[in-house]
């Protein structure tokens, strides 16, 4: 549904576009934002899909192609950790695997009450560790999830996407 | 000029044998839609503060349900009038008749979760014979919001909070009459082992398991299913200025079915089959993946890093009565350009006032100017922030919404047009 290959405004910062295809082996089970390279593979997993690397300067994406519509690219710094992930899909993927240990935070912000007013427009969480952002409608979703103090050096918000 | 045009043209169209001088070239910036009030395939729409007393920007509609086949009957007012999702939903408190439960093939109860911006719904698929103003459908599945027959899986929630009551709906219900005929689609008819499933069935009150479900048996925007008036909707509210305690107009059925839901001259933007989406450009820059919804209940537009003059609304322990909308210091006005994937365009005026200003009415419940970020969308290839024109957009707008594949004098839907 979504063909990533050939996006120029995507991968113009990309020194280095040489994709390949990794196969699923036996990973870690859980985890993914924050967590390590590893993780990515647990996710690729869980959502059965197919997963390309491009490599920027000081980090490199992750692309996973579900089998339901989904695609999660998952942000890895040089380091080796997961400090972003943004995905599209018809349905918002499971939160609870991309999420990993930032999930229980991520799910009491949705629980806090803000305004005394209904509020029907994109999920919006801000909070010092953690940012998620959810925008769309039933049958196009789109989201991101960023730890702040993650981003390498020179790598802009914005840039997870 | 061209919004001009467009509005004069489609108030020719939509007025029949009724003659307008519009042809003069003077500039105006009146907007002047004439609203349906009379035939069968006209039901009332309300924009006021909702069953809970809670919303803004809400539009409200009655729906009644019948236990199929029967005259026992009944009427639920507050129900949501939603372009964003398909399908009725129905929150089970206010039901006070017992509809037959939908099984799956194993014999076992059908429920469903659906996925809303920041909630989601849960509950048994039920089947009702549908009448909203003078249309039927017959044996619609629909869903009854509850979570006391059968425990949400985890995998439903997905961290979000639930919007199974009336007070956290703010509504009595949704009825969903977007562009999409069933609330889910082919990817339904088969259990998604790597993704986000929609339908269950339950062997015991808590034990629910993915499900495949055939399109018949998806919960469906009505309108599909009346035997005529059915390729879609047409919203009419009247032009806002400023804010308003309440406003009224119609939810007419139909498009160029009757003779008060032609098209006339209205511009028809073709959208996206799969994302229901087309583009709205700003400043040059296209933005995919953007929608117009009447269920949202603002603008939700790009963001304050895109548009320094569109801060946030603050959001603190003491001070979150308008988070997650946009306050700037004055009204700021824009105008952007629809575009739809049949290569229409047409420019959208609109403003955008201070969200916290704007909530220390009282009574006001219709508010034109109000609007907040939208951060993200979905785009061709990438995550991006987009427009979602909210009901403030049909203020003042006609706005026709033509169901997938459904054949219209404008073209086969799915498309909106205005």
């Amino acid at each position: 549904m979504v063909e990533q290959r050939g996006n120029s405004i995507h991968l113009k910062m990309l020194v280095m576009a040489a994709a390949l295809i990794i196969g699923a082996a036996p990973t870690p089970a859980w985890a993914s934002l924050g967590g390590d390279t590893a993780s990515v593979q647990a996710d690729q997993i869980h959502l059965q899909g197919r997963r390309t690397m491009t490599a920027a300067d000081s980090y490199t994406v992750h692309e996973i192609q579900g089998t339901s519509g989904t695609v999660v690219r998952e942000y890895v710094s040089s380091e080796g950790n997961v400090f972003g992930i943004a995905w599209q899909g018809p349905w918002v993927p499971d939160m609870r695997q991309l999420l990993g240990s930032y999930f229980d935070q991520y799910a009491r912000a949705n629980q806090a009450k803000t305004g005394a007013r209904i509020r029907r427009g994109p999920v919006l969480i801000n909070e010092p560790g953690l940012v998620v952002q959810i925008g769309g409608h039933p049958r196009a979703f789109a989201g991101r999830a960023y730890v702040p103090g993650m981003l390498p050096s020179g790598v802009r918000a914005k840039s997870i996407q | 000029m061209r919004t001009f045009r467009a509005v004069c043209t489609a108030v020719i169209g939509l007025a029949g044998a009724f003659s307008i001088g519009c042809g003069g070239g003077s500039s105006s910036s009146t907007k002047t839609n004439v609203i349906a009030t009379t035939g069968q395939n006209v039901a009332p729409i309300v924009v006021n503060s909702g069953p809970a007393n809670n919303y803004a920007n809400g539009a409200f509609t009655s729906v009644t349900v019948c236990i199929p086949g029967t005259s026992t009957c009944q009427t639920v007012d507050g129900m949501l009038v939603d372009t964003g999702s398909s399908g009725l939903r129905i929150v089970s408190s206010v039901l006070t008749i017992a509809l037959p439960q939908q099984k799956a093939p194993s014999g076992n109860p059908v429920a469903e979760c659906l996925q809303f911006l920041g909630s989601y719904t849960w509950g048994p698929v039920q089947t009702a014979d549908v009448q909203i103003g003078g249309e039927k459908a017959a044996g619609t599945p629909l869903q009854v919001l509850s979570d006391t027959e059968f425990t949400a899986p985890t995998a439903c929630s997905n961290g979000f909070p639930p919007a199974n009551t009336v007070a956290n709906l703010g509504a009595n219900g949704i009825l969903g009459v977007g562009p999409a005929a069933q609330d889910c689609g082919i990817s339904c008819e088969q259990v998604q082992t790597g993704g986000f499933n929609l339908y269950y069935q339950c062997s015991s009150s808590t034990s629910c398991q993915p499900v495949a479900e055939t399109l018949a048996q998806q919960v469906i925007n009505p309108v599909a299913l009346f035997p005529e008036d059915n390729n879609g909707v047409v919203i009419e509210l009247p032009a806002v200025s400023g804010s308003a305690a309440t406003l009224t107009g119609s939810l007419v059925f139909g498009i160029g079915t009757q003779s008060n839901n032609a098209l006339g001259s209205a511009t028809i933007f073709g959208i996206d089959p799969s994302s229901l989406s087309f583009t709205t450009s700003y400043q040059g820059t296209p933005y995919h993946g953007s929608f117009i919804d009447s269920g949202s209940n603002g603008y939700f537009i790009l963001d304050s890093g895109i548009v320094p003059s569109l801060p946030d609304c603050p959001n603190t322990p003491t001070d979150s009565v308008a988070a997650g909308f946009y306050c700037p210091t004055s009204t700021q006005t824009f105008s952007a350009i629809n575009q739809g994937t049949n290569g229409a365009s047409g420019t959208v005026n609109f403003s955008i006032a201070n969200a916290e200003t704007l909530f220390t009415s009282t009574t006001d419940t219709v508010f034109s100017e109000l609007g907040g970020p939208s951060i993200l969308g979905s785009g061709s290839t990438t995550v991006q922030p987009y427009f979602d024109w909210g009901l403030p957009f049909f203020y003042g707008h006609n706005v026709y919404t033509a169901i997938e594949s459904a054949s219209t004098p404008g073209g086969n839907g799915p498309y909106w047009a205005y």
